[in-house]
């Protein structure tokens, strides 16, 4: 077993209980960041749809990083998440 | 002595105007994310009213919530109220219309999404289930999304027969169903599609909003993209009755709530130049179920007036002598406490409003 923690940024703290980050139990190894989703959805899914649509995609307008890479760059939820490494959910310049 | 309420959604968030009298007005903003807010809900059914709200957030995407408190405060489920099923492989746009069910039925609520779909709750609109007939109906797959989306924006339960139930889709056109929703049939007959050639087809009309008095229930209204109607045989078929109207062309359609065979629109003068002819501000209404039309204006703008209303903008708060509410896309409302004959100006420099519904509350 490990842990990731997710950076709640903060328009979504009403969803976390007002946490600045939710720590998730992942199973053993490397998750990907579809995974880490997967189980935020479990323990918080109000705060978990507003980063995913229910086909678990990836809201236009959200942006999701791994340390400081965003995951459009990589290998989108498919990408893995390193020992240690944070994943760091942040609005998208968007809007009008 | 009874009050008044009117909920304005908009494109920045839910306003919520209280009245005595239907004159003097005050405006608070609900405490709800600054969020589009196509549909707003107000359900009399019980003790106190329910305030529903569908909301969007361009980064957190849609949402449902409800109020006890008539907007003081606002809860939604955990899980999303509103959520398309996994076979569907479809996600939630918006939510474009929030409808009480029957007297007889009153924890049912019915929401009509994007990409056009019905939803049902049975739980007084806290949570909804997909109504797969209509989602399973093969002429789905050739509906056309209209400038707004493909968008379920009118659910109109009969009064009575709990199996009968008339949406419509914009572009799909109207679907009935005779058997509580398991299936479904196109119900435009009648009704011209300007946008295609050939003869008017089955289905695939630009409806704008469709309306019904509890009343006369076989008794229909539309305001089409292009095109007012009137059906009397419970949708079967439609005939004109644009004439009188200086357009045929706007989105909203509202039943006069105590006498059937009077609704109201508001004329844009035509799809390509969505401003009210003559950049005039009026609403018409028919007392005759379309024979003819009268100009309602007294109060209203009458010279450089640009903005349109939208489909849902236009509603009745139910009340004796009705009054008739609309909002503006240029943030302005307008109210009228004796069933649309005068007009006042309730606020302006609101953002865009998207959706008004109105109630007398005891």
């Amino acid at each position: 077993m490990g842990q990731v923690t997710v950076r709640v940024p903060g328009a979504l703290r009403e969803f976390s209980g007002g946490e600045r980050q939710v720590v998730v139990d992942v199973p053993a190894g490397d998750p990907s960041v579809a995974a880490v989703l997967d189980l935020l959805s479990r323990s918080h899914p109000a705060l978990e749809r507003r980063i995913r649509d229910e086909t678990g995609a990836l809201r236009e307008h959200v942006n999701v990083f791994v340390g400081s890479d965003n995951v459009r760059d990589l290998d989108r939820l498919s990408t893995v998440i390193p020992a240690g490494a944070e994943l760091i959910v942040l609005p998208a310049v968007s809007g009008g | 002595m009874s009050s008044y309420l009117l909920a304005i959604g908009t494109r920045k968030g839910l306003f919520l105007a209280t009245s005595q009298d239907r004159k003097a007005w005050s405006i608070e903003r609900a405490p709800l994310a600054s969020d589009e807010v196509y549909a707003v809900g107000i359900d009399t059914r019980r003790a106190t009213p329910r305030l529903l709200a569908s909301s969007v957030s361009n980064h957190w995407g849609p949402s449902v919530a409800h109020s006890d408190d008539l907007g003081k405060s606002w809860q939604e489920p955990e899980q999303a109220p509103v959520r398309y099923p996994e076979w569907t492989g479809s996600a939630l746009k918006r939510v474009w219309q929030l409808q009480p069910g029957r007297d007889s039925e009153p924890d049912v609520v019915w929401a009509g999404a994007e990409p056009g779909a019905l939803f049902r709750s049975d739980d007084g609109g806290v949570s909804f289930e997909l109504i797969d007939g209509l989602w399973n109906h093969p002429q789905r797959a050739k509906w056309m999304p209209g400038g707004g989306g493909l968008c379920l924006h009118t659910v109109l339960p009969h009064p009575t027969d709990p199996q009968r139930i008339t949406v419509a889709v914009s572009t799909g056109g109207v679907y009935q169903t005779t058997d509580g929703g398991t299936s479904w049939s196109p119900s435009n007959q009648g009704i011209r599609a300007d946008f295609r050639p050939g003869p008017a087809p089955e289905f695939g009309q630009c409806v704008h909003k469709v309306a019904m008095h509890p009343g006369a229930p076989d008794q229909l209204f539309a305001q089409n993209h292009g095109g007012v109607y009137r059906s009397d045989d419970g949708g079967r078929q439609w005939a004109s009755i644009a004439d009188g109207l200086p357009s045929d062309f706007g989105f909203p359609m509202v039943a006069h709530p105590h006498r059937p065979g009077s609704v109201y629109v508001f004329p844009l003068a035509g799809d390509f130049d969505r401003r009210p002819p003559e950049e005039r501000a009026r609403v018409y209404r028919t007392d005759d179920a379309g024979a003819s039309w009268q100009p309602l204006s007294h109060g209203l703008p009458q010279e450089g007036f640009h903005p349109a209303v939208l489909r849902d903008s236009m509603c009745t708060d139910g009340g004796t002598p009705a009054g008739m509410y609309f909002g503006t896309r240029s943030g302005a409302v307008f109210a009228s406490s004796d069933e649309g004959e005068s007009w006042h100006e309730l606020a302006r420099y609101l953002p865009d409003v998207l959706s008004v519904r109105a109630a007398v509350l005891d």
